[in-house]
């Protein structure tokens, strides 16, 4: 069931568009991930959906009414700031009691929420603390209660775990994950982490310069990118330009035939196309059509990495091979993969 | 081997003495103006209260409490609390017309700012009796603005806007509203845009997320523009002399005329003191209020 519909919103700030005619539909019970580089309007976006900025175009509704017609205080959607901005002047029990005191609700039941959001949180010490008082881990769960203990139908989190370091971020992703299961909120996560999206979201959108590129479930974003920029952006990948012929696709200058693709679908012979390959594709083969020479290796435990400088090419060749690696750098190499797992990405 | 080597003991040693030099070395200067200028001056006062007048002025070297006895009269108490009422009203008109006008000028695009705080200190470039004078011409009663009154059929007869405690208050004001627009607009520049939208966001309308958020944050702001306004608006002479009319005097007046009329100290210094006691207590209130709002040394 559609939660929320966005649908052809576009944001300019004079001639800068940080949304261009963005349309998405989220579902009730989601984990939602908005994925893109800095800079690309994904907090535009949630500043739009929470009211505190006004879209150019575009409508949005919420459960099929129209948000855009609430002011920021009356609608159910809750925002956790990518700056936290908690109260400074309030305790942190006080913070997280704020919203719920906006609701009128009974003395006792604010209590034994706040009590109950600190416990989820891991923090039932900390509540007469205030936030400078606090670490940067401790500020982020506390912005993070005082937005679910509102039971919002939706919860939107910008870049919430951007200030953390990496051992805390991994488990407060686990933790993340695990209220989202237990509160059954509808959460959309902003990131420019794409490692951090496909591990949390059911769904991702990934955003480039105010566009949505693609809307997808994390493994088919990787295995079928349609964009090339998703095909870039979204994990390590191989990335030929070429034209399609009836033997694959041809790079001029580069390899001794043309590369190995899927059957092309409905794409005639002749359109240009952007040929994707991921690194653990690619695989040593003397019969191979592309031949180059090992720049560079680098172990990773269990897999290495192989950078391959092919002819004509401006960038490496990746590949990744379990183990260590089978070529040391200088040696002349040749390169190829199974053609199944080579995906075409049409004219945009 | 273990030893330390001497030398790097005395070093260590001369590290640890520095801070304490160092203060008094900047703070040096200032101290010396304050002892020079505010302390002696301060005391030379205190000390003037418990002796007798001189004839022209200054001071006889024989103690006596008469000074104090006859400050407690009605009528000096009158109008220490007639001061103490206009300067109040003055104050709390100046914050409730300056808040909203800082707090729009802080919400202003970054180019406009300066053009609008200029604007706000540019009465500060005229001199202060000119514009104490042009006051005089507007509200006297064929003033600028009992003719316009006049002219529109508003009023019959000019009102008799001069020589009130409202022309004092209008004064006063005029004269000290950007001592109050100045500190609000450094409490609500720093305050983070974002607590208001947080408070939104959790369901606080506008004047709830005024009220919790936005007023706290920016309080001292609020008492320091408030202590800017109160203090010099207690002690003034020349506006209530040129708009008052010598009618309403405050206690500014008094400790002139004692000193310079009547010509006597004593009398004068004991008036003098009675400002600088409400001042203390004001700011003692108000330390005690920024300390409890802010939040700061508030460590549960
Ligand atoms: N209030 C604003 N005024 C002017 N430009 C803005 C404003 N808000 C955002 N932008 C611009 O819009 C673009 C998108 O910003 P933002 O949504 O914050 O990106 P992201 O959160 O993806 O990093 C950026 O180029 C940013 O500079
Ligand atoms: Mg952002």
């Amino acid at each position: 069931m559609t939660l929320l519909s966005v649908t052809g919103v576009s944001r300019r700030f004079g001639d800068v568009t940080a949304l261009d005619d963005v349309s998405l539909d989220i579902v009730q019970g989601e984990f939602f991930a908005l994925l893109g580089p800095s800079g690309c309007g994904k907090t535009t976006l949630l500043r739009v959906l929470a009211g505190f900025e006004r879209p150019d175009t575009g409508t949005v509704t919420l459960d099929g009414a129209d948000l855009l017609a609430l002011p920021a205080h009356r609608r159910p959607v809750n925002l956790m700031f990518q700056s936290y901005a908690l109260f400074p002047h309030m305790t942190v029990e006080k913070n997280i009691a704020y919203g719920l005191h906006r609701e009128g609700l009974p003395k006792d039941e604010i209590r034994a929420r706040v009590a109950g959001v600190l416990a989820t949180i891991g923090l039932p010490g900390a509540a007469k603390r205030r936030p400078n008082q606090l670490s940067g881990g401790q500020r982020q769960r506390v912005a993070l209660a005082r937005a679910i203990v509102k039971r919002p139908r939706l919860l939107l989190l910008d870049e919430p775990l951007s200030a953390l370091d990496k051992k805390v971020r991994a488990e407060m992703q686990l933790e993340l994950k695990r209220l989202q299961h237990e509160v059954g909120i509808t959460f959309v996560v902003v990131t420019h982490d794409q490692e951090e999206a496909m591990s949390l979201a059911d769904r991702i959108a990934v955003f480039s310069e105010g566009r949505v590129e693609q809307v997808d479930a994390p493994v088919s974003l990787y295995r079928r990118p349609r964009t090339r920029f998703v095909a870039d952006f979204v994990g390590a990948n191989n990335l030929f330009d070429g034209v399609l012929r009836d033997g694959g696709v041809e790079v001029p200058g580069v390899g001794s035939g043309p590369l190995p693709c899927e059957p092309p679908g409905d794409l005639p012979a002749g359109s240009p196309v952007v040929l994707s390959v991921r690194p653990e594709n690619v695989r040593f083969d003397d019969e191979g059509p592309l031949a180059g020479t090992v720049m560079d290796t680098s172990f990773f435990g269990g897999v290495s990495r192989v950078a391959v400088e092919v002819g004509g090419l401006t960038r490496p060749v990746e590949l990744t091979v379990p183990g260590t690696a089978p070529a040391d750098p200088g040696k002349p190499v040749r390169l190829s993969w199974n053609p199944d797992r080579a995906i075409l990405i049409g004219p945009a | 081997m273990t030893a330390v080597p001497k030398d790097a003991r005395t070093r260590a040693a001369g590290r640890a003495r520095r801070p304490r030099a160092e203060p008094l070395v900047l703070l040096g200067p200032g101290l010396l103006y304050l002892l020079a200028f505010l302390l002696v001056p301060l005391a030379l006062v205190l000390s003037y209260t418990i002796f007798k007048r001189g004839r022209f002025g200054g001071i006889v070297h024989e103690a006596t409490g008469d000074n104090f006895t006859r400050a407690a009269d009605p009528l000096y108490l009158d109008v220490l609390l007639t001061s103490v009422k206009l300067a109040t009203m003055t104050t709390l008109l100046a914050l409730a017309i300056g808040y909203p006008t800082a707090y729009v000028i802080a919400r202003l695009p970054a180019r406009w700012k300066t053009p609008a705080l200029v604007a706000v200190v540019l009465p500060f470039w005229t001199n202060f009796l000119i514009r104490t004078y042009a006051w005089i011409v507007l509200l006297n009663s064929e003033g600028l603005v009992n003719s316009a009154l006049t002219d529109l059929g508003v009023i019959d007869r000019p009102l008799g806007l001069l020589y009130t405690d409202g022309a004092i208050v209008t004064g006063l004001l005029y004269a000290y509203l950007p001592l109050m627009i100045l500190p609000l607009y450094s409490a609500i520049e720093r305050l983070d845009p974002q607590l208001a939208e947080a408070s939104a966001n959790l369901g606080a309308g506008p004047a709830r997320t005024f009220l919790s958020v936005t007023l706290p944050l920016t309080l001292p702001g609020v008492l320091t523009g408030c202590v800017f306004v109160f203090v010099p608006s207690l002690g003034n002479f020349v506006i209530p002399e040129l708009l008052g009319g010598g009618r309403t005097i405050m206690v500014g007046n008094l400790v002139r005329d004692q000193f310079l009329k009547a010509r006597d100290w004593p009398f004068g210094s004991v008036l003098a003191l009675s400002i600088v006691a409400v001042l203390i207590a004001l700011l003692t209130v108000q330390a005690w209020a920024a300390r409890r709002f802010s939040g700061e040394g508030d460590h549960a």
